[in-house]
């Protein structure tokens, strides 16, 4: 069976993939439409319910939700794509190296990123903004570095398997080099299971934007995004409730489908775990 | 054991030495004149020479840091910029509210995801099972700090039952008391621990599956023991090790969690104190808490890996 009637069979990666598709054509479509310019303050319509014209009510300055929660999803993809970017290419490199040069190398490069786990993203992040202020840039950089040790672990972890095959030690034997095997042989064998990563980490980085934002660290005003959408619907709790459910709905959305897609992916790629589980 | 927790224990010094190199190092040089950065934009060279001299930012970086780190060391620290009194004071007193908070959403952790994993392992497949892990699927996926504010819309602003905020204090000097403090740190430990009891439960699940294929369980079935006593007599304590090491790096993501959820309920514990640092740029609390934080995360995955060997004799001798 092909690999897409056999996706198209898999509940998790059917139900993640159209909720990451959502989350994509989202953003898209704001670039281009949007039912009312998302910035617009208009106080005569603050706090509006829900109505045909405003199909999820107004905010404290009267302005439209529902735009802003489809122009947010730019900072929730924009964020993700850079940040696991950042994560995958710098953490790839030093993961392929790790497994192909082992002894000193290896050891460093995984000690080295141990040691990048003492700082969670939001440390990171909060040394950065304590410098130089907050902004989407800091937010993109201290996820990003939290990203690169995940991506040079699975990476090391996976090509280590793989030099351990006959086709390596006959590549080897007919005079490749390292750096030819790891692009000829390793990088194609473990594709599949950084994408699978690629697409959990792209989760945990929506997640760990909208906690940015939501704390002031992340995308600064007037570009809206969901975690500061919350912060500013928590002042209100007790007058409009609707406007903290929103954004949150559209964060665990958005983090489910990927989620879901990465589970899904791995199923499909690796057939012996999924009947094993 | 012995050389094995010598070099356990020599990794974790070391590693808290390059953190403290790290931290010193963006926050104390990498602006450059720290002085400036904390003065801002618009104030006179003679003020932002007058607190170089304050912060003793004109002596070499070296000298600075030994200050530093010697200092802790001995128990003394530096005096904030804001407050005017030690940071080692103003962490301790927030310390009162971040620690118990920490603890008690890691208690609630460990409570809900063993059970949740249990059940689900011992339904394999069934319904119970399914449901557990699909709740869990959408657990993970939930922000804590979304589900911070859903628990106050409920039981504050439904209910109320609870205030939205605020802490009373431990004593009655304080206006509060044992009770009215654990209280108001429910909702928020609640909040942090529904993500980590999430992913704990699927560890759970899948570590006691794991241990339950093991042949020395089925000679343990085979000798007359019923699934219940095999469960609890083999299968709990060998399902462990991998709950262990997952909860040992969720300590460190409940710490920072607990950053922003106290931020969500106004509570005066060390997440409040950094943020009030940012604003006022005080960058020798940032600096201080940042380290602190690290700090944490750093012995509790040395704490973990000692733990992991006393539980499981076999990895010893393994990575010794």
């Amino acid at each position: 069976m092909s690999f897409w009637s056999r996706a198209l069979r898999h509940p998790s990666f059917v139900v993640g993939g159209s909720l990451s598709l959502l989350l994509a054509a989202a953003a898209l479509l704001s670039l281009v439409w949007q039912p009312h310019p998302p910035a617009e303050i208009d106080m005569a319509l603050k706090l509006q319910p829900p109505s045909a014209a405003r199909w999820l009510g107004s905010d404290a300055f009267g302005r439209d939700v529902a735009s802003q929660l489809l122009v947010g999803a730019q900072a929730s993809i924009l964020v993700g794509v850079i940040a696991v970017g950042i994560g995958l290419v710098a953490g790839v490199a030093l993961g392929c190296l790790a497994a192909a040069r082992g002894g000193w190398v290896d050891e460093l490069i995984m000690r080295a990123s141990d040691f990048t786990f003492a700082f969670p993203a939001l440390l990171t992040a909060i040394m950065l903004t304590a410098i130089y202020g907050p902004g989407l840039v800091t937010s993109i950089v201290a996820i990003g570095i939290f990203n690169v040790p995940v991506f040079a672990r699975i990476t090391r972890s996976t090509a280590q398997a793989v030099w351990a095959r006959e086709f390596v030690l006959a590549a080897r034997a007919a005079g490749k080099s390292g750096w030819r095997i790891t692009w000829d042989h390793v990088l194609p064998n473990i594709a599949s299971q950084l994408i699978v990563q690629a697409s959990i980490s792209f989760a945990t980085a929506i997640l760990a934007e909208a906690a940015l934002s939501y704390l002031g660290l992340g995308t600064q005003p007037p570009q809206p995004s969901w975690g500061r959408m919350l912060s500013e619907a928590q002042t209100l709790l007790f007058q409009a409730p609707l406007l903290a459910l929103w954004p949150g709905v559209a964060i665990v959305l958005s983090v489910l489908g990927l989620n879901l897609m990465g589970d899904g992916l791995r199923d499909l790629m690796d057939p012996k775990l999924a009947r094993k589980r | 054991m012995g050389l094995f927790l010598l070099k356990r224990f020599a990794t974790f010094v070391a590693t808290l030495a390059v953190a403290s190199v790290l931290v010193f190092a963006v926050l104390e040089l990498l602006p450059g004149n720290a002085a400036e950065v904390i003065l801002g934009d618009t104030a006179t060279p003679e003020a932002v020479a007058a607190l170089q001299a304050k912060l003793g930012l004109d002596r070499p970086p070296l000298q600075r840091y030994l200050d530093w780190v010697g200092g802790w060391l001995q128990g003394r620290s530096a005096d904030s910029i804001s407050y005017g009194s030690p940071t080692a004071e103003l962490i301790a007193e927030r310390l009162r509210v971040t620690l118990p908070l920490a603890v008690m959403a890691m208690a609630l952790t460990v409570v809900l995801a063993i059970g949740l994993g249990l059940y689900a392992a011992s339904h394999h497949n069934r319904a119970g099972d399914i449901g557990v892990m699909a709740a869990s699927q959408l657990g993970v996926a939930v922000p804590n700090f979304w589900f911070a504010m859903l628990l106050i819309l409920v039981f504050a602003v439904k209910l109320q039952w609870v205030s939205a905020g605020g802490f009373p204090g431990w004593t009655e000097d304080e206006g509060g008391s044992p009770a009215e403090a654990l209280a108001a740190l429910l909702l928020p430990a609640l909040s942090l621990a529904l993500v980590q009891a999430a992913i704990l439960a699927r560890v759970t699940r899948s570590a006691v599956l794991e241990v339950m294929r093991e042949d020395y369980v089925r000679t343990a079935r085979a000798k007359g023991l019923s699934r219940r006593q095999a469960l609890w007599r083999h299968v709990l304590r060998n399902a462990m090790i991998p709950v262990l090491t997952i909860s040992g790096l969720q300590f460190a993501n409940l710490v920072t969690g607990t950053i922003v959820v106290e931020n969500v309920f106004v509570l005066p514990g060390i997440g409040r104190l950094v943020f009030q640092a940012i604003s006022n740029r005080d960058l020798v609390v940032v600096r201080d808490v940042v380290m602190l934080l690290a700090a944490v995360v750093v012995l509790v995955n040395f704490v973990v890996d000692v733990l992991y060997a006393i539980v499981d004799p076999r990895l010893r001798r393994a990575d010794a």
